[in-house]
């Protein structure tokens, strides 16, 4: 039998189904990928028998005619996902040990609906960060190398554990989490697909929290159809969170249709920013063409406040963290330092200096600033604005086009180690993502194409509020025409 | 600064200071807790005296990822409550959160509404009482209402040399009714509390239970010579009782004068009563203040009412205590002092009302017509043995049923008033119906003219020298004779008859 981790979740599940091999031998063909492709560092917990277990459960599902939508399916989850039972650590040594007793809803979805687990992914911590490079257990290596070079490069991030485990073929898809770009722009470093939904689309109910008001449950896979059978399973209303939205989940798998006859595709002039890289511009312009030749009509719109959008989403998103982290204090679970003879604010202080990493001290420290007594207005007001200003650009953007069409970020994947020394520089990276997170549309990135270093480029879609469906259409019309089959060569 | 009490039942209350007369500003936050089974945000239950954490879900303990849901009773309540206090429902409000470390705070805030509060301004009544020094009635405004959560408890006393925490109330919900500083003695802030914890009872928003921490007062409280702005303010947190609140202000006033006129200045601060001693001590002070960081709660959407929810929540406000007063005066033709001690409460009005349509249908009369009877006999009778015996009205052994049957009873003539206050004491300790006990010990009254007459004639063979002093004019020995012929008849004989045909007897 040929590699069984060569196929993907739809081929997996019918191959499944249609009793070409069991779902114990999937499972045990990516739990040996997992354990060889441990150099990568993308998982901090493997849990083959939780992947076994479901896989048996599938079989008998199989053989009684009980099959489920995912059964036969193991996939990773990003460590921010609370699995009852199974460390989650938000890659953060503050929650080093922590076993929930409790399953996030997207995951309890998931399992519900048959898929197995292969393991807990790498992230960045509390997931801030664009290079995995925040993760407390160290950083995941992107399986792509640089033509001619074997220079250790980025996954992206935060979901870097996802896209790489992805791209490395350890397993066949992941959840994610985008926050500003934290599933989109590692979808794009590593030639793989990933879709943040509509906000409010996943429950986030048992996902660890860094900005509430942006943070969004989706799902990364090899393609567009993968993508939308896996969202399909993760989304939906859940009373257990109060920004969830109650509206029925779209089949988006069955209505999949490359076909974009009748849809305009804006191309907003504003991201075409001062020094954007001559191949990324190329890039940008092959998905032009794509677009157009599955039919649609391009139209060229104005987001004027696109250059607002990454200073907006750097006062928001802290000061949501700021507060969001304050939980973690040593009280109750996680980590506790307690020096001799300390007393509580002691405690405070040595358990959040020994527990949190550098770029998430950082973000505290920010979020607390723009949130304080006299710079509130200033920073945290004034970013509201902008916020709703940026908003309402897509808004009337959408009144000229259905869907808008950008690269997904400003470069391929960087080395590791390149640009941690300059957050800001680290941030820019987000320039494409953020806007569409400040705005909760939904959003996604799909591989189109390589750079001259052999390295894959990324092009994001973003639709109206719960047009997923236009963005997987859209998303798998470049699919079908960008030919994209590159994948990294095996050195682990 | 301007006063809008002021001219409206202006207090005379003053702390005579060795430079003049002080006035007395006091404003107070009454921190209510919401009458709901479940708590603010999460479905734990809200029940006292529970174990230790045994009422904690995973979003009270701020576990990883976990999330607030809004609980609709408990808005529904704080809605029903505003309305009660005439105030403004603000059809959009939005939750934020107050940011601050403590141990008893699970999630490092506390989710409340500063910048768009779920109730504006409103206010409320308090009645003339001129032995407390509140000449005229006077309307005390409110500011705001809003919803939310109360914080778990931190306990020291159980170990050496650890603190343990108790979340059990961590997420309860509460109302923060915030006034105006329209008080101006301790009497007057007692009175607002007691209206206030009537108006909460009778709404069912809040058990108003000061002793199980269901409402406490934040007493702000600051002093002025006449005609001058407002003094500097401090703020004693926390106190739990109406007693401690009116000796909290008394303290601090007096405190805040000698401090001024030993040359100091009163510093804004947080302030706490320590009721053995009956002091209040500094807790921090204005420049030790935290910075909450208030933002809106991104985990919440902000909340809309609706004309349906609005609806529903006035058409389930019942008769509050100024309505109901005035109906008992009016209508009902009870007296100003009645009405008011009735009304206070809301079970001793329901307890009344319940009595008084039974007393009606056992009667056959309308409830004004008994109106009088009944709220006599409650207020004396059935007030004075509940007092003596020490249990609330709740607890009463006497049911509404067989308070309305021994009236009947004294109405068709079967008791008279003092078998009545004997038949009385034997259902207190008994908790039999009236008439079973009349049955029973056989203590009808009696008005046969023929058996009164007999024991008449009798009494006076026995005293013929006193029947020949009251024929000779000695007309006080009359009540003599009523007491004889009453004790020959153990009591049982009807007085009216009794006095009726001795006068005859007597001639």
């Amino acid at each position: 039998m040929s590699d069984l981790t060569n196929l993907g979740i739809a081929a997996l599940r019918d191959g499944f189904r249609a009793g070409d091999f069991s779902a114990r031998e999937a499972a045990d063909a990516f739990i040996a990928a997992v354990a060889a492709g441990r150099d990568l560092n993308a998982f901090i917990t493997e849990t083959p028998d939780h992947a076994i277990a479901a896989a048996d459960e599938a079989d008998r599902a199989r053989s009684a005619g009980e099959l489920r939508p995912l059964s036969g399916v193991p996939l990773g989850i990003k460590d921010l996902f609370c699995t009852a039972g199974v460390q989650t650590t938000a890659a953060s040594h503050m929650l080093e040990g922590f076993v929930p007793p409790y399953e996030s809803t997207v995951t309890s979805k998931l399992f519900g609906a048959g898929a197995g687990m292969l393991g807990k992914l790498n992230l960045d911590q509390f997931a801030m960060g664009s290079s995995n490079e925040t993760s407390a257990f160290g950083n995941v290596i992107s399986p792509w190398r640089r033509g001619g070079d074997t220079v250790a490069l980025a996954p992206g991030g935060s979901s870097g554990g996802s896209s790489a485990a992805i791209a490395a073929r350890m397993v066949p898809g992941a959840t994610g989490t985008d926050t500003g770009g934290s599933i989109r722009q590692p979808a794009a470093f590593t030639g793989t697909s990933g879709i943040k939904p509509t906000y409010g689309r996943c429950s986030r109910f048992g996902i660890v929290a860094f900005a509430s008001s942006l943070d969004q449950a989706g799902s990364m896979a090899r393609d567009v159809r993968d993508c939308a059978i896996l969202l399909e399973q993760m989304a939906g209303f859940d009373p257990k969170d109060a920004t969830s939205l109650d509206v029925p989940v779209p089949r988006w798998e069955d209505n999949l249709s490359g076909d974009l006859k009748g849809k305009r595709v804006g191309i907003p002039r504003e991201y075409r920013v001062e020094g954007m890289p001559a191949e990324i511009e190329a890039l940008w312009q092959r998905g032009i063409d794509f677009a157009r030749d599955a039919g649609a009509e391009i139209v060229e719109v104005s987001l004027p406040h696109t250059r607002q959008a990454l200073p907006t989403y750097y006062i928001i998103a802290p000061a949501e963290a700021s507060s969001n982290l304050a939980r973690y204090d040593g009280v109750r679970y996680g980590l506790r330092d307690l020096p001799d003879g300390a007393g509580l604010q002691d405690m405070y202080a040595a358990t959040r200096a020994a527990g949190f990493g550098a770029e998430v001290k950082r973000r505290i420290l920010i979020g607390t600033y723009v949130l304080s007594a006299g710079y509130y207005d200033a920073y945290y007001t004034k970013a509201q604005k902008v916020r709703a200003l940026i908003a309402r650009d897509f808004e009337r953007a959408f009144e000229t086009c259905d869907l808008l069409l950008t690269p997904t970020a400003p470069s391929a994947a960087f080395a590791l180690g390149e640009k941690n020394a300059d957050p800001l520089s680290m941030y820019l990276n987000d320039v494409f993502t953020v806007p569409a997170s400040l705005a909760g549309l939904p959003a996604m990135s799909v591989p189109g194409g390589l750079s001259a270093e052999g390295l894959p480029l990324g092009l994001q879609i973003i639709g109206r509020p719960l047009d997923e469906q236009g963005v997987l259409d859209a998303g798998l019309a470049i699919e079908q025409r960008a030919g994209f089959t590159a994948r990294p060569d095996r050195w682990w | 600064m301007t006063n809008a009490a002021e001219g409206d039942g202006m207090s005379t209350y003053r702390i005579q200071g060795a430079t003049g007369d002080w006035e007395v500003v006091i404003g107070l936050e009454v921190h209510a807790q919401i009458t709901t089974n479940a708590k603010l945000f999460s479905g734990a239950s809200t029940k006292f005296g529970s174990e230790p954490n045994a009422n904690v879900s995973l979003v009270d303990a701020a576990m990883p990822g976990m999330l607030p849901v809004p609980n609709g009773e408990c808005i529904r309540q704080a809605v029903r409550t505003g309305m009660a206090l005439g105030a403004e429902i603000n059809r959009w409000s939005r939750f934020d959160r107050k940011n601050y470390f403590y141990a008893d705070l699970p999630q490092g805030y506390q989710i409340s509404q500063l910048y768009h509060p779920l109730v504006g301004e409103g206010s409320l009544m308090v009645e003339a009482d001129e032995k407390a020094g509140i000449a005229a009635p006077k309307t005390i405004g409110i500011e705001r209402i809003h919803v939310e959560q109360d914080a778990g408890k931190l306990m020291h006393d159980q170990h050496p040399t650890r603190s343990y925490v108790d979340l059990n109330r961590s997420g309860v919900a509460l109302m923060e009714i915030v006034s105006r500083p329209d008080m101006r003695s301790p009497a007057e802030a007692g009175a607002y509390l007691r209206k206030l914890r009537s108006i909460l009872r009778y709404v069912g928003s809040c058990d108003g239970n000061m002793e199980e921490g269901s409402m406490r007062a934040d007493v702000n409280v600051s002093v002025r010579k006449a005609g001058e702005p407002f003094g500097t303010r401090t703020e004693t947190k926390n106190v739990n009782s109406v007693r401690f609140v009116m000796a909290t202000i008394e303290y601090e006033a007096n405190r805040q004068v000698d401090v001024i006129e030993g040359g100091g200045t009163i510093v804004q601060e947080t302030r706490l009563f320590d009721p053995d001693r009956t002091e209040t001590r500094s807790m921090r002070s204005k420049e030790d203040a935290h910075d909450y960081r208030y933002f809106p709660d991104p985990d919440l959407l902000p909340l809309e009412l609706s004309d349906a929810f609005l609806s529903e929540c006035e058409a389930s406000l019942p008769e509050l205590p100024d309505a109901k007063r005035t109906r008992y005066e009016t209508a009902l033709g009870l007296s100003p002092y009645q009405a008011a001690v009735i009304t206070a409460d809301v079970e001793t009005a329901r307890w009344f009302e319940a009595l008084l349509g039974e007393t009606a249908v056992a009667q056959g009369k309308s409830e004004a017509e008994v109106a009088k009877t009944a709220s006599n006999w409650l207020t004396s009778d059935l007030f004075g043995a509940l007092n003596r015996l020490g249990v609330s009205i709740g607890d009463s052994p006497v049911t509404t049923a067989n308070g309305a049957a021994l009236l009947a009873l004294v109405a068709d003539g079967t008791l008279s008033g003092s078998l009545a206050k004997q038949v009385f004491e034997i259902m207190l300790e008994t908790g039999d119906a009236p008439g079973r006990i009349v049955d029973e010990r056989g203590l009808r009254q009696t008005s046969d003219t023929g058996a009164i007459e007999a024991v008449i004639a009798d009494v006076m063979a026995r005293n013929a020298d006193k029947v020949a002093e009251y024929r000779g004019g000695k007309d006080k020995l009359f009540g003599f004779f009523v007491g004889q012929t009453m004790k020959a008849m153990a009591g049982k004989g009807n007085p009216a008859a009794i006095n009726d045909l001795l006068k005859k007897a007597l001639g």
